[in-house]
């Protein structure tokens, strides 16, 4: 497969920046961290916006930075497209206008995807006679990301573009920016801070860490690993689970889901009998007990095995690993609960789990308290 | 009544604009530049020549007249390949009026350009070279549109302030009619000989004019807040 090949070192002061990493040129690719770990300086490295990095950048047998030999390929003669956490949309031009800018600037590279195309993938018929400076931030990142694919990329770097919304426009853009790869054969990089984010859209991730990968490879692995601790981030942590719909129960208006053989029940949502759904358990919503609880409101009980624990000193807190059907569940409990109620390596326990978000693209909203 | 207003001699008048005009133009194209890149450049060198742009502010216009008559002047090198080159001196000329201007007006030009191009800022730029558009490409589709508005401010303060320039141009260019003599430099003279009449046309069609343009400035940028397309 093709690749994106970087080898590149940017120091900043007292900080710096090494990353050596191929990155596979297809799908989602989530580079994941929080503020101020280089993330946002690796993407303008990848593309010619930060020309101080010394070291290589490949895209696949291209050469667009190489310090050894002083190449160096400007921004414009990539072919990298680059939505901004501020969408940056020209002022001085309608939306159309803007989207145009881009259009006629790549006809010589192609003329898919058409204008058209785009203006329907982003559902921005509406807004084409529009000023941008009229515009509410969610639309303005559609029309940001539509004007990068009109610029017919051969890489899409996302920065962080829903870090300026709020809930509901987030959830108005996400089901966009998912179906991007699929539906222009496009290489996605998406830089985020969010987990949230990462277990909806990408297929793998990398964790930076102070200028260094601390972790990477497919989300839900990586996700399940408790040993990253906070880098994962504490409060949003958790495992995204692929299911399957069972049947939607009218009466109770809920829709049964399966885990490799156990039951999940969520408030109903929209889906085919048969079709997979991915949902996310986040460790804090997930509780755990020695034996099967009676008497109780949460409807989800799910059985596992405890395959890992890790107590952060200092604090109250531990996180647990419980293999359910074979994959990772966290759960984040005391370390007290840990003591009393004996929880060790090997020991079956039941899983509780008070709140279920779906994440399948189509369908983003949070379904609380089930 | 009417007919005692004397009506002034039109030379000083076209000679003006005329002169107005061909620095306001030069000026556009060096001007342009020259903030540009001091709105973009961190090199040491910026305070420098930030303030040499400024010096014309806050100098006399004789002492800027006066160093450009003696660069100007035939025995000069500068002066003297002029010379060579057209056999005429460029002291006392259009094209040494039209330098002298260029000099002290260049703040007029640069000081707002830098602002409007610091206002735009990076971000635009680098989205455009995302999209694929060169440099000159991204200079001309979408700083300049988007710094429109300095463009227009510093077009016309060129304009006016080279309009009413005097004292550089009484220094280097004298008062030949025609060629030197212009609008302010006429009013002067008709004070100097006691025809208060035709000073006061003169300087009644400066205030108007003056208040005109600086009013359409005004106007322009409240009413179109530069969002064309």
């Amino acid at each position: 497969m093709a690749m994106l090949d970087i080898g590149i070192a940017r120091r900043f002061g007292a900080f710096d920046l090494e990353v050596e990493e191929a990155i596979p040129l297809a799908g989602i690719t989530a580079l994941f961290g929080h503020s101020g770990c280089g993330k946002s300086t690796l993407l303008r490295i990848l593309s010619g916006l930060d020309r101080e990095a010394s070291g290589h950048v490949r895209f696949d047998r291209d050469i667009w930075q190489e310090s050894a030999t002083g190449q160096f390929v400007p921004t414009e003669r990539r072919g990298v497209g680059y939505v901004f956490q501020d969408a940056r949309l020209f002022d001085h031009l309608s939306v159309k206008g803007n989207l145009a800018f881009a259009d006629r600037r790549s006809r010589k590279i192609g003329d898919r995807p058409t204008f058209d195309d785009v203006v329907d993938a982003l559902d921005l018929a509406p807004l084409l006679d529009r000023s941008v400076t009229a515009l509410s931030g969610g639309e303005r990142q559609r029309v940001a990301t539509a004007r990068t694919l009109l610029s017919r990329p051969r890489l899409l770097l996302l920065d962080e573009p829903l870090a300026a919304l709020d809930g509901r426009r987030k959830a108005e853009i996400l089901p966009h920016i998912a179906s991007l790869p699929r539906r222009f054969s496009i290489p996605i990089v998406y830089v985020t801070h969010a987990v949230e984010e990462v277990g909806q859209l990408a297929d793998r991730m990398i964790v930076l860490s102070a200028g260094r990968v601390a972790a990477k490879g497919p989300v839900e692995e990586v996700l399940s690993r408790i040993d990253l601790g906070p880098l994962t981030g504490r409060f949003e942590a958790g495992v995204t689970l692929t299911v399957e719909i069972v049947d939607h129960d009218a009466e109770w208006a809920m829709t049964r889901l399966d885990h490799r053989g156990q039951p999940l029940l969520v408030p109903r949502i929209d889906g085919a009998i048969g079709q997979m759904v991915k949902v996310r358990l986040r460790a804090r919503d997930v509780a755990l007990a020695t034996e099967r609880p009676s008497g109780l409101s949460i409807r989800n009980v799910l059985s596992g095995t405890v395959r890992q624990i890790a107590a952060e000193a200092d604090t109250a807190y531990a996180e647990v690993l419980v293999d359910v059907a074979g994959v990772g569940v966290r759960a984040r409990v005391t370390r007290m609960a840990v003591a009393e109620l004996g929880l060790a390596e090997g020991r079956p326990v039941f899983v509780l789990v008070k709140s279920i978000a779906i994440d399948r693209p189509a369908q983003t909203h949070r379904q609380d308290d089930v | 009544m009417l007919s005692s207003i004397p009506l002034p001699d039109p030379g000083p008048l076209i000679l003006t604009m005329q002169l107005a005009a061909v620095t306001t133009l030069v000026l556009l194209v060096l001007g342009t530049p020259l903030a540009w890149w001091l709105a973009h450049t961190r090199a040491c060198l910026k305070p420098v020549v930030e303030a040499l742009t400024a010096l014309p502010l806050v100098l006399p216009p004789t002492v800027i007249g006066f160093y450009l008559l003696v660069l100007m002047s035939p025995r000069a090198p500068l002066g003297a390949f002029w010379v060579s080159l057209t056999d005429t001196t460029l002291t006392f000329s259009f094209i040494g009026l039209v330098i002298a201007s260029v000099f002290y007006s260049l703040p007029f030009m640069v000081q707002p350009l830098q602002a409007a191009f610091e206002a735009v800022g990076k971000a635009p730029l680098e989205a455009a070279a995302t999209l694929r558009a060169g440099p000159l490409d991204r200079f001309f589709f979408v700083a300049a549109p988007l710094a429109a508005r300095g463009f227009l401010t510093a077009i016309v303060l060129t304009f006016a302030h080279t309009v009413g320039e005097f004292g550089v141009v009484l220094m280097v260019g004298g008062n030949i009619p025609g060629e030197t003599r212009v609008i302010s430099i006429a009013i002067y003279e008709h004070v100097e000989t006691l025809r208060y009449a035709e000073a006061h046309v003169l300087s009644a069609i400066m205030l108007v004019f003056s208040f005109v343009v600086l009013m359409t400035v005004y106007t322009l940028n409240r009413r179109f807040p530069l969002k064309t397309v």
